[in-house]
């Protein structure tokens, strides 16, 4: 009897848990029914794990490097003399007398190698220093408006290098110039996507909707597009570009460059969608009450079809983050002082320095990750665009 | 058959057209004109020229008539004589400097495009069949990975790789004993063991994409009622799968060629400058940073059309291996 208690006990808390999963779950199919579209695709969209932590950690990713000013702890061209290729600092958490202390890093020193000649970068545990969070900084302007005085982490003595992902050719900080770089190639996928977006969706919905002669133009324009091998008009294009721009004209300039062939997909996409939605009878409704062509384009038949939309944007993306990191590897992408992810990678294209300089490789690791997470993204959109055939 | 032929035939002359356009149109696209960045140049080495050397220039290369008329003068000569203008920066018809390195860039797409194919189907077909299986999880890990690692990147780290493991250091397609030597054995040899990093390299960027579709297609086919028809007649698992579901699902994969030809052209440029190999790519890139224009235009014109005609040459192929799709198109 006695051994009996705590068994129904825990049941007794078992059950009530399930009963409680249960009616949670009754209560959210409820709510299903009378849900709104974008409400359905959501919770489609959250079953997706991995899609809902690549989500997160893009989300992340973008936040670091808007406010990069702020989280990294050196500018991107802030230059530590005497530092060139050194290699990343350790952080220790066991102090010298071997208990645990605060994160703190110890002096680097360097020293000529009379026999190779290579300077050499080694620890000096005599002088440590302290990381500290919210370190107080010379003053500078968050956004470029937002004055603080204040970065995430960083020594006490800035002229203490602190280098989380060691530093390049002319000593700066590859971590904070990671940062920055994002603001670049993250955001010219946005920019990339939006002119595809626009050019798409207005030319494949007047393809679709008119059909004939325009259609067949279009038609063939996009089949060029396709056809053609991306990478050398690339490079003819922005070879083409004045050098004396600067680097806003630049950076505009590439992303329509890489823009140039996006659209087309998303085009194929709307016109598609439109030649199968414009016979529906809410298509039909719509022009026997009046409608304009502009206001059945716009209002009825692309909200239809949105959802598809979105899938094939968020996966364009990625492809335009790859051609920018390209672009600007062969040296005809974003130019220097402006900083990308390619240009980064830039400085790593021998092998000697993969050899001698590993950590000018981790840039790589970002593009890569950027670029998986917008695919596991994509993939989970794509499962939960259609929310009404859940049941198939 | 005959009338596929032709019609495609008939869509691929605007096509070529408006690739000829676009290409000269990069030509004529820089800020000032190429013969001010050749006179330029030729300054910086201390030659300089007067006001009646550059006249004579610019009415060599017909600079001072329109662009349209411009257009016609390049076309007629590259039609008529095969000429596409003189490169300033090699000093040599823009032609003979094609000539000498589309061979190679020529082999290298076409076998990449070849081992694409050859690394995707069996994989494709492997993750279907073992759906959830580990070798299905790491074929799509790796697909993925490959669709995210940039080219060069790849190419460095296999480069490195070779180098560290073996000692031998892939810089061009020829080791320096071999390259102004004529065709020999050992050439071909050395040929071999320096091509088949850009070729795995290339190959592997589009093999995720098309394990993709084909992993999707396989999956739906294999559960249809003719699959099950044939088990229930007793035909072996392996002849059966091979032979009906597979074949059908391989039908999406030749509709991509259309695309995975121009992406294996783009990738074959970027890996070939990172390897430093002979092809055209770096030939390119290098005219490109130095304004070299007609270099330039000459080069996008040619892979472009190539690449359309490779197309098209796979396009006819496949519709005379698989009737369906000349049926389909002509319906269309």
């Amino acid at each position: 009897m006695n051994r009996k208690t705590p068994h129904s006990f825990f049941s007794g808390i078992t059950s009530s848990y399930l009963r409680w999963k249960e009616s949670r779950a009754k209560k959210i199919q409820e709510s299903l029914y009378y849900a709104s579209q974008r409400k359905l695709v959501w919770h489609a969209f959250k079953k997706h794990k991995l899609a809902c932590i690549s989500l997160v950690v893009l989300a992340i990713l973008y936040f670091v490097s808007i406010f990069a000013d702020f989280f990294a702890p050196f500018g991107p061209l802030e230059r530590f003399k005497d530092f060139n290729d050194a290699p990343p600092t350790g952080i220790h958490l066991i102090n010298t007398d071997g208990k645990l202390s605060r994160p703190c890093i110890y002096e680097t020193k360097r020293e000529l190698n009379t026999d190779t000649f290579k300077y050499e970068y080694s620890e000096d545990s005599s002088k440590s220093h302290t990381i500290r969070f919210f370190v107080k900084t010379e003053p500078y302007k968050l956004l470029g408006f937002i004055p603080m005085r204040h970065k995430l982490f960083g020594l006490e003595n800035r002229q203490v290098p602190l280098l989380l992902f060691g530093s390049d050719r002319l000593g700066r900080d590859v971590f904070s110039r990671i940062l920055y770089a994002g603001r670049i190639s993250l955001f010219i996928g946005f920019g990339g996507v939006t002119v595809a977006f626009i050019l798409g969706s207005i030319l494949g919905g007047i393809s679709g909707y008119y059909g004939g002669v325009v259609d067949e133009a279009i038609q063939r324009v996009i089949e060029v597009l396709i056809s053609v091998p991306d990478i050398p008009i690339w490079i003819a294009l922005s070879a083409a570009l004045p050098r004396d721009w600067g680097t806003i004209n630049i950076y505009l300039a590439i992303t329509l460059i890489l823009s140039i062939r996006g659209w087309t997909g998303l085009a194929r996409v709307v016109r598609g969608r439109i030649i199968s939605l414009r016979e529906e009878e809410f298509a039909l409704a719509a022009k026997a009450a009046g409608a304009s062509d502009r206001r059945i384009i716009f209002k009825h038949l692309l909200p239809a079809f949105s959802s598809y939309l979105i899938v094939h944007i968020t996966l364009a993306i990625p492809g335009i983050i790859l051609g920018e990191t390209a672009l600007s590897f062969l040296g005809l992408g974003i130019r220097p002082p402006a900083v990308s992810w390619g240009t980064l990678l830039q400085e790593a294209q021998d092998v000697n320095v993969l050899a001698n300089f590993p950590w000018m490789l981790l840039p790589a690791l970002f593009v890569v990750g950027a670029i998986l997470m917008f695919n596991f993204v994509g993939d989970g959109l794509r499962d939960a665009a259609d929310p009404y055939a859940s049941s198939r | 058959m005959r009338a596929f032929i032709v019609r495609r035939l008939i869509l691929i002359i605007p096509l070529l057209f408006l690739i000829s356009v676009i290409s000269f149109a990069t030509i004529l696209l820089p800020p000032g004109s190429y013969v001010e960045t050749y006179v330029q140049n030729l300054e910086r080495t201390g030659f300089i020229m007067d006001q009646g050397q550059i006249e004579a220039i610019y009415r060599q290369y017909g600079l001072d008539q329109p662009a349209a008329l411009q257009y016609v003068l390049w076309m007629s000569n590259f039609l008529l004589k095969g000429e596409m203008g003189r490169s300033f920066m090699y000093q040599r018809p823009v032609k003979d400097v094609i000539l000498e390195r589309l061979p190679m860039s020529a082999t290298i797409a076409i076998v990449s495009l070849a081992v694409t194919w050859l690394i995707a189907i069996p994989i494709g077909i492997y993750s279907a069949l073992r759906q959830y299986s580990v070798g299905d999880y790491v074929a799509t890990i790796i697909g993925f990975v490959g669709l995210a690692l940039p080219n060069f990147l790849l190419a460095l780290a296999l480069g490195y790789w070779v180098f560290s493991s073996t000692g031998r250091a892939i810089t061009g397609l020829f080791s320096i004993e071999y390259k102004g030597a004529p065709w020999s054995i050992g050439k071909f040899a050395d040929l071999l063991g320096n091509i088949w990093l850009p070729i795995v390299v290339i190959a592997s960027a589009g093999t995720a994409s098309l394990i993709r579709i084909l992993r999707a297609t396989l999956l739906d086919e294999k559960n249809k009622q003719y699959v099950t028809t044939a088990r229930a007649k007793g035909l072996p698992e392996r002849r059966l799968i091979m032979k009906y579901p597979v074949r059908v699902a391989i039908n999406p994969l030749i509709s991509t060629i259309g695309w995975t030809l121009p992406f294996i052209v783009s990738g074959e440029i970027i890996v070939s400058q990172t390897l430093g190999l002979e092809t055209l790519g770096p030939v390119l890139l290098a005219a490109a940073l130095g304004e070299d224009m007609f270099l330039v235009g000459s080069i996008v014109m040619i892979l472009s059309s190539l690449t359309v005609v490779g197309t098209l040459l796979s396009d006819i192929l496949l519709a005379w291996l698989d009737p369906r799709i000349r049926f389909e198109r002509i319906g269309a």
